[in-house]
């Protein structure tokens, strides 16, 4: 039997990325944010999971407004980093894991949650991102492999966050009946509060992140009630994107414990959040 | 405006299917400039490129003009816009200036101040 050691909610701010690949970590506009993310990564380096699953949107890279699928997850045994107009990331591409994506997906769509399926998907720094946050020296390959669920964020109506709630609940389920006694990793990505165009572009709510922060370990079902006018409202246009964090949470026991966490404003426009638990308190 | 009145939150554009339909074929152009040919062939005639892509003309006038707001409005999708912003070597730091009113050095220091909180 499969299980999740631990959950990490991280934002994907592609600036973050950008920091680490052009060695400003230590800029005084950034220092700060990557001193907090230390205690998590040395947690992460300590508690290595056998595959991991990273719940993403992706930002007209991968995939475009062809077709706009509300879930969807990677079947693939490789992904590519993308190309997002200047060149790849400098960072491995991904290794999958297939057979365990096919088990999630057949679970999943026998539960009522009918994914679409990529066979071919190029990953964009929602992807990347989140890897480097947790692996932050991956060298020739990251630490396991990789398995992507997407989720529109981007396009209205995006899924309820009771939907992604409930679709992280039967995520835990699947992962639970996965025939191979493997340990798992979950990362569940985006956030926190911003928008990035209208007159309220770079608008920022501490306070709402910071109850959305102390909520998802202790009470996600109330982040869960969420509509999304009220996300829209109290964390930007782009902010509703960290109904994602509740598809991982949804996933873990009901029980966790905090590892780490840390907030830092800002990363470009963007609140930049981080938030480690530990699925085995 | 539609993309402003799904939610009564001001200032606050929502990309919803009607608009996503306004704007599919300037987003189409917008993601096309992934690629460097692209970029090559739009850089040699963008008024062409966008009459290929078959934009509107107030699309088209949009994009020449680099009318950011307008794009938004007319059906642009921030993340697709932003391709062409890059292109030009334009950041979001930049266009979050132009939607609020502020250069990019002043849309910077109110984030660096902990962000904007009005709206």
């Amino acid at each position: 039997m499969a299980e999740v050691i631990w959950g990490l909610a991280t934002s994907h701010v592609p600036s973050i990325g950008a920091a680490m690949d052009r060695g400003k970590t230590e800029d005084p506009n950034w220092k700060a944010l990557f001193d907090g993310y230390r205690p998590a990564r040395e947690w992460l380096a300590e508690h290595k999971p056998d595959v991991a699953i990273v719940i993403y949107n992706d930002h007209a890279n991968g995939i475009d407004l062809d077709i706009v699928p509300t879930f969807g997850i990677g079947t693939a045994d490789r992904y590519d980093v993308a190309d997002e107009g200047f060149g790849r990331r400098p960072v491995p591409d991904v290794i999958g894991d297939p057979e365990l994506s096919l088990h999630l997906l057949e679970s999943l769509v026998d539960e009522g949650f009918d994914l679409t399926v990529f066979q071919e998907l190029d990953v964009d720094h929602g992807f990347t991102v989140p890897l480097s946050v947790w692996t932050p020296d991956p060298g020739d390959s990251w630490p396991c492999p990789v398995v992507p669920l997407l989720v529109n964020v981007i396009q209205y109506p995006q899924p309820t966050a009771a939907r992604c709630y409930a679709l992280g609940q039967a995520l835990g389920r699947a992962i639970a009946s996965y025939g191979k006694d493997v340990k798992v990793g979950i990362l569940g990505t985006g956030g926190m509060s911003h928008q990035l165009a209208g007159a309220r572009a770079g608008f920022i709510n501490a306070e709402f992140d910071r109850m959305f922060m102390e909520a998802i370990e202790s009470d996600p079902a109330k982040l869960a009630a969420l509509s999304r006018e009220e996300l829209i409202r109290e964390a930007g246009s782009e902010g509703i994107e960290m109904i994602m964090w509740l598809i991982m949470r949804g996933a873990m026991n009901e029980r966790v414990r905090k590892v780490h966490s840390h907030y830092f404003v800002p990363a470009s426009n963007t609140a930049a959040g981080l938030a480690l638990f530990d699925n085995r308190p | 405006m539609a993309a402003e009145s799904r939610f009564d939150v001001a200032g606050t554009p929502v990309f919803d299917g009607q608009t996503s339909r306004r704007g599919f074929r300037m987003n189409k152009l917008f993601m096309s400039l992934r690629f460097a040919e692209n970029r090559e062939r739009f850089g040699a005639d963008e008024g062409a490129y966008c009459d290929q892509f078959g934009l509107t003309p107030e699309q088209r006038t949009a994009v020449l003009d680099r009318d950011w707001q307008a794009m938004i409005d007319l059906g642009g999708s921030i993340f697709y816009v932003y391709k062409l912003a890059m292109m030009d070597g334009r950041s979001m730091q930049y266009l979050g200036g132009v939607f609020t009113g502020m250069t990019e050095e002043e849309f910077v220091a109110a984030m660096r101040a902990g962000g904007r909180s009005g709206g």
